[in-house]
């Protein structure tokens, strides 16, 4: 099969959507090139779903424009669902039915051609039991069974929204071997949601991090990371406490220093060099560290730049 | 279009046709109505102006009350749908948005029709007299199915706006009774207060009591059956058209 090859699979322009008085998104913008893993970064509440909804055609933004596939989204929703394969945060499959039928109708919906042979490719690649009712799957073979179902048409765009969470470590590891997969074999055009960062760092070329419904950064994962020089400091406090954060604005070379429940961070040139001058510091306050340690900037530390506060795991 | 209701509507078959319990009280309800009622109005017929044995009359009444007590849970299986993410999944899909009203309406009626179709045979072991034969019995079956078919897609219409079990639980229960007593399903109309009357030929129960009533039992009166079945197709379509309109409402609110 032949496909138009647009330069950008997805192009979103200025899109704000409120919902009563909260503003879910603030003029985001978002180009994501074809062919490419690309991952969305926010905490909940910033913007993630509300993006993916409109681009995937489920809702529509209150002004903006957006394109997938080359095909505007508002003006023409039904090329777009045609072009677009969906994996949506909630379990989308239907838990009384078996994975065959929850395949065949997806297929039917899709007026798939020679829907039998693509149902049972479909169960063999996702190691799936067919016959067997989705209730009875597993955490992980239910994931799967939503990428299985997200992919029978054979998109062109994937949105993978939080494809992970919930899973256990070797459920997400299969999850990211997938979607690693279909990005290299497939030249599959991925956008990726999630709040793990390590996902995001390992699946994605490019990233944005999404703060109050505005891109507040964007890069490839390496950009991102070499915008913050030097090293972080991470301190373990014994016991939360806010002075810790008064004592180390005294030691010199310190920056963007942030304390995050018992964790202090701060941001220094020369790591190793600071921690004796960290600790003293702590000392003299009276306060103990239960562990220290020097890193290079990870995502978690271009998030807390961009969106001025850590990371939260979890939903 | 066609397929992708018939698609739609096995789903939500297979998944009653997978709940034994389900399929019971699908079956004994229809007996305990027609038994229950039969037993409890059985001297009706004694009230001077009344014509004919009451399981004559009887019955109609119980098969329009079962159409709209069976169809008007139907807009369960959609909250549950917007509930688990199967929603979202069919809405992101190209699929045609009447078929997933339509589908779900199709099951609702298959459901009715066999619920029918019991209370018809148990009702003749019990002695009623299909004075009009297999024809109006046939047109008995499709008034059910009409009614059927309307308050499915009502109550995937509500269900879909909603959002909230509670909210089509209420809606089920605060309009069955009044639309069964509002009509002649159980009580002859010459026999009911006047405004009663008047109040019953604005309720779809009404309408598909008297079709029903006078083309199996009573005396056949085509102008009658011909209009009521009217009106029905009439609610039927423009129901259809409240439901498939709601998905664009819900998405609206995403």
């Amino acid at each position: 099969m032949t496909r138009t090859v647009f330069e950008n699979a997805i192009e979103a322009q200025s899109l704000v959507k409120t919902y009563g008085d909260v503003k879910a998104l603030d003029g985001l913008d978002l180009e994501v090139e074809t062919g490419t893993v690309f991952g969305l970064l926010g905490p909940n509440g910033a913007g993630k779903s509300t993006t993916v909804r409109i681009l995937t055609t489920l809702s529509r933004p209150d002004s903006g424009r957006a394109a997938v596939a080359g095909i505007d989204v508002l003006a023409d929703p039904v090329r777009v669902r045609h072009a677009i394969g969906v994996v949506g945060q909630k379990l989308g499959a239907d838990r009384e039915a078996t994975g065959r039928e929850n395949l065949v109708l997806q297929g039917e919906l899709y007026s798939i051609p020679d829907l039998k042979a693509r149902v049972d490719e479909a169960l063999e690649r996702f190691d799936l039991p067919g016959d067997r009712l989705v209730k009875t799957y597993s955490g992980g073979m239910q994931r799967r069974l939503d990428v299985a179902l997200g992919l029978l048409h054979h998109p062109q765009v994937l949105f993978l929204d939080e494809p992970t969470t919930g899973l256990d470590p070797e459920a997400r590891a299969q999850m990211w071997e997938e979607i690693s997969r279909l990005a290299r074999e497939e030249r599959m055009t991925i956008l990726l949601t999630t709040h793990y960062l390590e996902e995001a760092d390992r699946l994605a070329s490019r990233l944005a991090i999404v703060d109050r419904g505005r891109i507040v950064a964007r890069g490839t994962p390496d950009e991102l990371k070499s915008e913050l020089e030097g090293d972080t400091i991470h301190v373990e406090l014994v016991e939360p406490d806010g002075l810790a954060q008064e004592a180390l604005a005294r030691v010199e070379g310190l920056g963007e220093i942030a304390l995050d429940g018992r964790v202090l961070r701060a941001r220094t040139r020369d790591g190793g060099a600071a921690v004796p001058a960290v600790l003293a510091a702590l000392e003299a306050q009276g306060l103990r560290a239960a562990s220290v340690t020097v890193a290079r900037p990870s995502l978690d530390d271009v998030y807390l730049r961009y969106a001025g506060r850590a990371f939260e795991v979890g939903a | 279009m066609m397929r992708q209701t018939w698609q739609v509507a096995l789903r939500y078959l297979r998944v009653l046709l997978r709940q034994p319990a389900f399929i019971v009280i699908t079956l004994i309800q229809p007996i305990i109505w027609l038994l229950l009622f039969g037993a409890l109005f059985k001297s009706v017929t004694l009230i001077p102006g009344f014509h004919g044995s009451y399981v004559n009359y009887l019955t109609p009444g119980v098969v329009v009350m079962l159409a709209v007590s069976s169809a008007g849970w139907t807009g369960m299986g959609f909250i549950e749908d917007i509930n688990s993410g199967v929603m979202d999944r069919m809405l992101v899909s190209p699929a045609w948005r009447g078929a997933f009203n339509l589908g779900a309406v199709a099951q609702a009626v298959i459901s009715v029709v066999i619920q029918t179709l019991l209370v018809v045979l148990l009702a003749l072991a019990l002695g009623a007299d299909y004075t009009h034969g297999i024809g109006g019995v046939a047109i008995l079956v499709l008034v059910a199915a009409l009614l059927a078919a309307a308050f499915a897609s009502l109550s995937n219409g509500i269900g879909v706006l909603a959002r909230q079990r509670e909210t089509l639980i209420g809606a089920v229960s605060m309009v069955l009774l009044p639309l069964t007593f509002l009509s002649s399903a159980l009580m002859q109309a010459s026999l009911v207060p006047h405004w009663i009357r008047e109040v019953g030929r604005f309720n779809p129960v009404n309408w598909a009591a008297e079709a029903s009533r006078s083309a199996a039992m009573g005396s056949l009166d085509w102008g009658l059956v011909a209009s009521r079945l009217g009106l029905l197709v009439g609610l039927v379509v423009i129901s259809a058209w409240f439901a498939t309109r709601a998905f664009g409402v819900y998405q609206r609110s995403l």
